[in-house]
């Protein structure tokens, strides 16, 4: 580094060829001190989120332990609180949007990344970037007024009349529930399968498909047998982020899911979900005993998402170096 | 960039100003008279421009909770603290909190069936066994004996609760204990309960759209949604007999027992109440106001607020159909607002 | 050999055709969307919706001006809060900082950003809510600027690792300081990204309502000053949706309506200001 600076050189490595002195003078250290303060700020607040709710919830931890997770009890009056409906509702939920979600996700990525020109694939792809960008309330707005009659009028006559005798879709129908809280989940997931899978399709290098084609395979099936396995893993990953914002969805979930805490076998009956519950009810727990379930609860959420969101980052990443590498 | 900063430290300076509209005041609480708590701090504000007070109708549990918090000024609540929340809120604070009530109201059982637009007639067996999920369809005998005459749908009852934890919650248990041991040992009453079946609707509000929306739908409603939102609501066999429907008359004929013999905290059940023609499922509505507050100005304002809404306020209550309170108990509260200090 | 050809050049064809029909049908959604708030919104805005107050109770008409301004005050004092702790943390991690620090700076960052807004909401409430004794604009200001951070600090840092290595060689060659490099060549080369990762995290917690209600609370009348509960649009969407009057129904969409159309407008806009900018790596 060449510098025209005429103070003394102390000896040391090269980056610190200057004394401190003179680098406080030049506001570099200052400049250092004040973004890593900045910075550390970060780490600070996270640590305190975590802290803090894993304090504010110790009752209820020490009064349930592990039994908070099989419980299905949610009694205000015996105090006794169980997460096993919600836990139950949440995954119940997250996996109908999934079942949904994964086949049209995966299709228009394919579309996308394979067959669209590359003018057309961008655009579409903003077009569906702007879906994800469109707020829960929202989402919940339309849920309501849309697809809670429709689900009235149209998808429960078609499913229970002549399916009625599978448990899932035994009973009757009352809109609301957790059949039209998936499909409402489903809609708000597909972007984020479509713009990661998209990515990871892409960055499948050339010769892959060259070579299938070359081969003699048609089109879908270069890319159903060669393209796609190649980037199952980065796909696997675009899934677990949809995942991981379908378990923490709140608003939508909370207008559409019918509020009630206990576990059924039918689709169509109402349930609960822990962001839904946590939304209704926090703000009234009485007694520190349930104030503090609810806050266990957000604890159970924030570690499955966060399990969620590392692995799909560790899958995609993993497939895009794949593809790098491969093609080198 | 600049612009934008500028635009932003605009936004900031402006939102910092004081509005030059005085004192705002924060409530919380029950959603059940919140149409005319609602209009009542309309028009107090009306009077008095330099006082707002902000009411959020978030459910009596809320309430409650928020009040005991202190992030609130005052709170609603349609079921009274018990005395573990009143030793909650004492320990807290170092004062008590005080019970104020504003005025009657009643919990209606209501519904959505087609072709039924008029008045069913519930008997309290009936309103026991559905909400325990025995009763579970519309042409059950339990409910068509009342009901001669009436072409009632085989369909299956959608119930509907509160989610959230609530005041009018209470006032239904509290009337479901006293007529049904079975309900009593299983489910017991508060303002949020372990319901044996039903979708849970947030606030009366919550409640209500559901009802509207869901066919074959039945649940609990404060009298004035059902009312305002034209959804039928039904009768209601009282302690001595009679199907009566609730209205200003036979809310008010509840309440005129508990009147006489009013408790000097104001909590008092007026579920179940003797009189031929009295409405079996009244109850009073609180405003839950701390005995001490700091803030002089606060103070003052919500005890004009309290001295305006046991006289000219009670006027507003009929045409929301809520009954006005009994003069023995406004007597009472007018001498209890001296206790805020 | 021909017919199983043919089959196997039918089945393509179906299915990517298929694959065409799920990618229409996905971005058909977004149109239907916004066509469905137009049309329900679009008629019920008019000019009081954003003049006036709300009514009481069961009254038609009203207003959510309120909700409108407190909405806009509550993410002026969110991107205070947020934007600088990201902007100058991605500056720390992107110039000064080692590997080490660099990792875990960016595993809390992915932390945060995973957090489930309703956690948030708790967070904040136990944070400034509960010590304050009251429902406020800064809290919610709070809530959210915590969600604008991690989006901030990896866009900041991508940005500034993208300027290419000349632009800072050239400016340290002519003798300038770290910190002069940093502040008058290197943040302009890349503010174009930063201004647009800023616009988007804006656009996120704009329509964010979980982490409202137990902070900003909602408001029936204007929120004066920052230490006062506030109504906001997402909020009021929320409690007029669960309601059961036609009128506040008609509120919520027109709400909706302005909602996402500021939202939308400012994706379009951070998206169209990066694509004119210089080429930034792929987020």
């Amino acid at each position: 580094m060449a510098t025209a600076n005429p103070t003394v050189q102390s000896a040391g490595p090269i980056s610190g060829s200057r004394s401190f002195l003179s680098k406080l003078r030049e506001g570099d250290e200052i400049a250092r001190l004040i973004t890593f303060i900045f910075a550390a700020t970060v780490v600070l607040i996270t640590v305190a989120l975590v802290y803090e709710l894993w304090t504010s919830s110790v009752l209820a931890r020490h009064k349930f332990g592990l039994h908070f997770f099989v419980s299905e009890a949610w009694d205000p009056v015996l105090d006794e609180f169980g997460a096993l409906p919600f836990i139950y509702g949440t995954l119940v939920t997250s996996a109908v949007s999934l079942l949904i979600a994964i086949p049209l996700g995966i299709g228009a990525s394919i579309f996308l990344a394979e067959l669209a020109p590359p003018r057309i694939s961008d655009t579409l792809q903003f077009f569906i970037d702007l879906l994800a960008a469109v707020p829960s309330v929202i989402y919940g707005l339309l849920g309501i007024f849309i697809v809670v009659p429709m689900m009235r009028n149209v998808i429960y006559p078609a499913l229970n009349k002549p399916f009625g005798f599978l448990p899932i879709f035994k009973g009757p129908s009352y809109g609301v529930g957790m059949l039209t809280a998936g499909i409402v989940l489903a809609i708000m997931v597909i972007p984020y399968i479509i713009s990661v899978s998209r990515e990871v399709l892409l960055s499948v290098p050339r010769d892959q498909r060259e070579a299938a084609l070359a081969l003699g395979s048609t089109r879908w099936e270069s890319t159903w047998k060669v393209v796609v396995p190649f980037a199952r893993t980065g796909i696997m990953g675009s899934v677990f982020l949809a995942l991981a914002r379908a378990l923490g969805e709140t608003m939508a979930v909370t207008m559409v899911i019918g509020n009630t805490p206990k576990i059924a076998a039918s689709l169509f009956a109402p349930g609960y979900s822990i962001a839904a519950v946590i939304a209704n009810d926090f703000t009234e727990a009485t007694g520190e005993l349930q104030t503090q379930s609810y806050i266990e609860l957000g604890l159970v959420l924030f570690l499955l998402t966060f399990i969620l969101n590392g692995l799909a980052r560790i899958l995609i990443i993993v497939t895009t170096q794949k593809g790098s590498k491969v093609s080198n | 960039m600049k612009r934008t900063a500028v635009l932003l430290m605009a936004v900031l300076v402006a939102g910092g100003l004081v509005w030059a509209q005085g004192l705002l005041i924060n409530g919380a609480g029950a959603t059940f008279p919140y149409p005319i708590y609602s209009k009542w701090f309309d028009v107090y504000h009306q009077k008095n421009g330099s006082l707002q007070f902000n009411y959020q109708s978030v459910g009596s549990g809320a309430g409650i909770k928020q009040v005991t918090e202190g992030t609130v000024d005052f709170g609603a609540t349609d079921g009274p603290m018990n005395d573990e929340q009143l030793k909650a809120y004492q320990d807290k604070h170092g004062s008590a909190i005080l019970h104020f009530p504003t005025v009657l109201g009643a919990v209606v059982p209501t519904y959505n069936l087609s072709g039924v637009s008029g008045s069913l007639n519930f008997t309290p067996e009936a309103l026991a066994g559905i909400f325990l999920g025995k009763i579970t369809k519309w042409n059950d005998p339990a409910i068509a004996g009342a009901n001669k005459g009436v072409s009632l749908p085989a369909g299956d009852i959608v119930v509907v609760h509160r989610s959230d934890g609530s005041g009018t919650t209470y006032v239904w248990t509290d009337y479901l204990c006293k007529i049904s041991d079975e309900w009593k040992s299983k489910v017991n009453k508060s303002t949020s309960v372990n319901w044996p079946v039903g979708l849970g609707g947030k606030g009366n509000e919550g409640v209500t759209a559901l009802i509207k929306q869901t066919p074959n739908s039945f649940g609990y409603v404060e009298l004035i949604y059902a009312a305002q939102n034209n959804i039928p609501y039904g009768t209601v066999r009282n302690a001595a007999g009679t199907f009566v429907k609730a209205d200003l008359k036979s809310v008010s004929e509840a309440a005129a027992g508990a009147a006489k013999d009013m408790p000097e905290d104001f909590r008092v059940s007026i579920t179940n109440a003797p009189g031929k023609t009295a409405y079996p499922i009244s109850s009073f509505t609180w405003l839950l106001v701390p005995s001490k507050i700091q803030d002089n100005a606060k103070r003052e304002a919500i005890k004009g607020f309290l001295t305006w809404m046991l006289a000219d306020g009670q006027s507003y209550a009929e045409q929301l159909s809520y009954a006005q309170l009994p003069k023995a108990v406004i007597e009472k509260e007018k001498k209890a607002i001296a206790k805020v200090q | 050999m021909g017919g199983r050809l043919r089959w196997r050049k039918f089945v393509s064809n179906f299915m990517l055709t298929l694959t065409g029909v799920c990618a229409g049908v996905s971005v058909a959604v977004l149109f239907f969307i916004l066509g469905y708030l137009l049309f329900n919104g679009g008629t019920s805005i008019n000019w009081d919706f954003f003049t006036k107050l709300p009514k009481p109770v069961g009254e038609t008409g009203g207003g959510m001006a309120n909700a409108i301004v407190g909405s806009a005050k509550l993410l002026a004092a969110a991107s205070l809060f947020g934007v600088p702790i990201g902007f100058f943390g991605g500056i720390y991690l992107a110039e000064f900082s080692g590997a080490k620090m660099a990792g875990v700076v960016r595993y809390a960052a992915d932390l945060l950003n995973g957090v489930p807004s309703i956690v948030i909401g708790i967070f904040a409430f136990s944070v400034v809510v509960r010590p304050f004794k009251t429902f406020s604009t800064l809290a919610g200001a709070f809530a959210l600027g915590l969600m604008m951070i991690p989006i901030t600090l990896r866009s900041t840092e991508e940005f500034l690792n993208a300027v290419p290595r000349m632009l800072r060689e050239g400016a340290m060659a002519l003798g300038a300081s770290k910190w002069k490099t940093i502040a008058t060549v290197i943040v302009p080369a890349a503010y174009r990204g930063i201004l647009t990762a800023i616009l988007l995290a804006l656009a996120r917690v704009a329509g964010e309502a979980a982490p409202l209600l137990f902070t900003a609370f909602g408001n029936r009348y204007w929120s004066q000053g920052w230490n006062q509960p506030t109504a906001a649009l997402p909020e009021m969407i929320f409690r007029y949706a669960g309601s059961p009057y036609e009128d506040w129904h008609r509120q919520a969409w027109a709400a909706g309506l302005v909602l996402l159309g500021f939202i939308l407008i400012i994706n379009i806009l951070a998206r169209t200001i990066l694509a004119r900018g210089i080429a930034a790596p792929r987020a």
